[in-house]
């Protein structure tokens, strides 16, 4: 209990210092260190998938991406702190937030006893998935149809993004080009670690069907280690209308949909997969999905096109 | 108080704190970071709410949690856009302004 009051204090103290803090990049470092700080707290909460989540999306990669964009919008802070409300709407603003604070705190205290669960659900059917991870068994199967629409989101921010880009550069390459200083310290880690990273995010998303882990936390981490390698330069961003990039991002949810499809045929719903080879399919989806997912996210992080391709 | 509530008490204030950064930040990208503590305020009610159901040997209900990952991956991808579309303004315009009169 005193470790819980303690990591909770850090938590709300870090979170002060995100909002508070003059500097932008200084608010972004503190955002990452609360992700770090949240993944503790989602593993006191019994959640090791979620803090696996936490700990490599919410904290690593949108904490790059931010450092990144704070980075090249430093000189624009001076303008913009003219604008900031005077001291009363800051007042107002504090005290109906701490209102909302409030009504929360009170949700929780009077949540259902005994608390709605779907866990003895979840566990009674797992045998016919032919999962071991119940939070697998939810994403792949029980609710599979979420997982799939996730995964058409990220492909649509993408476009979102790719749209963005100026009509010179369009379907050119994102972000500017990195050259390899061959003795810089970034090449150095980015040799030594993306080796290992690559492996320990096909782990995470092969043991994420038994034990904590999965195809999300295994794909960012994948991701990550391409965001390493292009920021060391190591290796270039490809040109977002290759036709080999495009058919990686869109294998995994045409897969997904595809043995959805056959669900009708085979189990008699969209989605259903047929007992006896329910394992099988959910990792003929989850092996292309891993790497549409992976795909996606690190170009998320690269942004629009900048530069024209070469042709 | 159990340790869970303690944990929603820490959820609770997480909305309230990044509510407060979303009005009175004035700069777009502080706004941006604000809206991700709502959001990490957010899942840890649902993972609060997912602890109280542990249940069946599982330390925890598991459709919670998995709607807390699908969520991180969804509020990835709208910070991400929101990033591309600050900096466009900012090549467009050289500000970061979001006044209208500007």
């Amino acid at each position: 209990m005193a470790f819980d009051i303690v990591l909770v204090l850090l938590v709300i103290g870090v979170a002060v210092w995100t909002i508070a803090a003059r500097d932008t990049f200084a608010a972004v470092i503190g955002f990452v260190a609360l992700g770090l700080l949240l993944t503790l707290v989602w593993v006191r909460l019994a959640a090791p998938d979620v803090a696996l989540t936490e700990s490599a999306l919410g904290s690593g990669l949108t904490g790059g991406l931010l450092l990144g964009a704070s980075a090249r919008l430093a000189c624009s802070e001076a303008t913009a702190s003219d604008e900031e409300p005077g001291a009363i709407l800051q007042l107002i603003a504090a005290v109906l937030c701490a209102l909302m604070s409030a009504g929360l705190v009170a949700l929780v205290l009077l949540l259902p006893q005994p608390a709605p669960t779907l866990a003895p659900q979840a566990v009674a059917n797992i045998a016919a998935t032919g999962l071991g991870n119940p939070v697998t068994a939810v994403l792949m199967a029980y609710r599979a149809i979420d997982t799939l629409l996730e995964v058409v989101v990220l492909l649509l921010a993408l476009v979102g993004i790719w749209s963005l880009a100026p009509d010179r550069v369009w379907g050119g390459l994102p972000g500017p080009r990195r050259h390899a200083d061959p003795n810089g310290l970034l090449t150095f880690i980015a040799q030594l670690l993306v080796p290992i990273g690559i492996l320990v995010g096909i782990y995470i998303f092969w043991v994420g069907s038994v034990a904590p882990g999965g195809e999300f936390q295994g794909a960012t981490i994948l991701a990550a280690m391409w965001v390493l390698a292009s920021m060391a330069g190591l290796v270039d961003a490809p040109s977002v209308s290759g036709r080999r990039l495009r058919l990686m991002l869109a294998v995994g949810p045409a897969v997904f949909f595809a043995i959805g499809l056959t669900g009708f045929a085979t189990a008699g719903a969209f989605l259903a997969y047929p007992e006896a080879h329910a394992k099988a399919l959910i990792l003929t989806i989850e092996v292309p999905l891993t790497l549409s997912i992976a795909a996606t996210l690190a170009l998320l992080v690269a942004g629009p096109p900048e530069r024209a391709s070469g042709r | 108080m159990t340790e869970t509530a303690l944990y929603g008490l820490c959820a609770a204030g997480l909305v309230g704190l990044g509510l407060f950064g979303l009005i009175v930040q004035p700069h777009p990208l502080r706004k941006i970071l604000a809206f991700n503590l709502i959001g990490s305020g957010v899942f840890l009610l649902f993972g609060v709410v997912a602890r109280r159901g542990a249940a069946a040997g599982l330390g925890g209900d598991p459709v919670p949690q998995a709607l807390v990952i699908t969520g991180l991956v969804v509020a990835f991808a709208a910070t991400a856009l929101a990033v591309a579309l600050l900096l466009r303004l900012f090549q467009e315009t050289g500000r970061t302004t979001l006044r209208s009169d500007g």
